[in-house]
């Protein structure tokens, strides 16, 4: 996923949108919208920040998960198996961006809404590009801010953005390879 | 609908209190003498209670076994099976004393498997130094040298508690280098002034009066859980977010 903080707004319209999705409680966000300051007044500068679930290349959550529920699929989307998880919150511990939350008993957290996913890319959709093989808070961003698909896809709407503009990643000197990639400028 | 959870409480800090005290007093066992099972039967019972703790902290207690299902990288389930080989051996020992250094080498990897649980927390920034290990280790170990102290008073266990409690210290110094954090300042200073400095006092009377080496025991073992509790539960904020770069707008 990329989130381009030059377009987000702040507005939380993802937020609510993946709240509908997914129906998480209340207290419970997916995909949140961090309103930050940055500096003393009078230079100050304010950014929004879209964070969730990063779905690490080197997901920490699943390295500390004792009963195997969180699990990484092929195609890079980190999931917990709300079967197996025993809810002891390690990942939720062990998570460096407080994306995970322990609600009745088990951990959950961002799936990227997979099962849009899966059922789109079952009729043939490409996710990211076609909404209904894409997930909610995509769809819903008002600025075009947030961006979904295989940025190993030399050809994908994610990896043209990627190398047009500068980009970092949350937290990277963790090792953890997060899946979610902040653009801040145009490429030199 | 329970409220959404995100870190871990007082019943996990007693998994690494009561856990460790036992792992800690199941080493120092090795040097009793006569050997008694009754150090051993303690020993075993605290590391039954700081698992039963954490068990009532678990979401999905029915499916508490689930815990043993990967050890190959996470330390809680390593922890798990080496609290499987530990109870096995604590019994074989407290029934026939005669597999204690093996029980004590048990509680020492349950104590490692214990450390290396926080260690491996990367989200918490007071957890995942390296420093946090040796402290965790010590801070297990002073505890259990402390716990025997109550069985026997002989100078081979004042010296284990003098040891401890110094690598401890130790141990706690070279964390502090590591991470700043307001919420354990009282709590280390608790460890070094109660109990490493009083605890060492204490002790060295106690060679003459056993009260004394009681009150360096009390005074290890309370110094050790207060600051493992703090560690737990009080020093575990998240390292937020920052960005590197703002976004330089208008240039689209």
């Amino acid at each position: 996923m990329v989130a381009d903080l030059r377009r987000c707004v702040g507005c939380q319209t993802c937020t609510a949108a993946c709240k509908q999705a997914n129906g998480t409680p209340p207290g419970v966000q997916w995909r949140r919208v961090l309103d930050l300051e940055v500096g003393e007044y009078p230079a100050v500068k304010r950014a929004f920040v879209p964070v969730g679930c990063m779905h690490c290349d080197e997901p920490p959550c699943m390295e500390v998960c004792p009963s195997t529920a969180t699990r990484k699929r092929a195609d890079g989307i980190v999931t917990v198996d709300p079967e197996l998880c025993i809810g002891c919150a390690y990942c939720a511990v062990a998570c460096p961006y407080e994306a995970r939350y322990k609600i009745d008993g088990v951990a959950t957290k961002c799936t990227f809404c997979v099962e849009r996913i899966d059922a789109g890319t079952a009729n043939g959709l490409k996710p990211g590009v076609d909404p209904e093989a894409t997930p909610a808070c995509v769809n819903s961003c008002i600025a075009k801010a947030l961006h979904f698909g295989d940025a190993d896809d030399p050809g994908s709407n994610i990896a043209r953005l990627l190398a047009e503009n500068q980009h970092f990643r949350m937290s990277e000197a963790l090792g953890t390879g997060p899946g979610f990639y902040y653009l801040w400028d145009k490429s030199p | 609908m329970t409220r959404p959870q995100s870190h871990w409480d007082a019943r996990a800090a007693l998994n690494f209190m009561l856990g460790g005290s036992g792992a800690g007093l199941m080493v120092a066992s090795v040097l009793l003498e006569p050997p008694s099972p009754w150090p051993l039967a303690l020993a075993a019972a605290l590391v039954a209670a700081g698992l039963a703790a954490v068990w009532l902290e678990i979401g999905r207690k029915r499916r508490a076994l689930h815990v043993l299902f990967n050890p190959f990288t996470s330390w809680m389930a390593r922890e798990s099976f080496a609290a499987l080989l530990l109870f096995p051996l604590a019994l074989g020992s407290i029934l026939t004393l005669r597999f204690v250094p093996a029980t004590a080498l048990a509680a020492l990897v349950f104590l490692w498997c214990q450390a290396r649980i926080l260690r491996a927390a990367r989200g918490i920034p007071a957890w995942r130094v390296p420093a946090i290990v040796p402290l965790v280790v010590c801070t297990g170990l002073a505890e259990g040298a402390g716990f025997a102290l109550f069985f026997s008073q002989q100078p081979l266990l004042l010296s284990l508690l003098g040891v401890a409690v110094v690598a401890r210290a130790l141990a706690w110094v070279r964390y502090r280098a590591a991470v700043k954090s307001a919420a354990l300042e009282r709590a280390g200073r608790i460890l070094l002034h109660v109990g490493t400095a009083g605890a060492l006092a204490c002790a060295l009377a106690g060679a003459y009066a056993a009260p004394f080496a009681w009150l360096a025991a009390a005074a290890a073992v309370a110094a050790g859980w207060h600051l493992k509790f703090v560690l737990v539960t009080r020093a575990s904020p998240f390292q937020g977010f920052n960005l590197p770069h703002l976004p330089v707008r208008g240039t689209r």
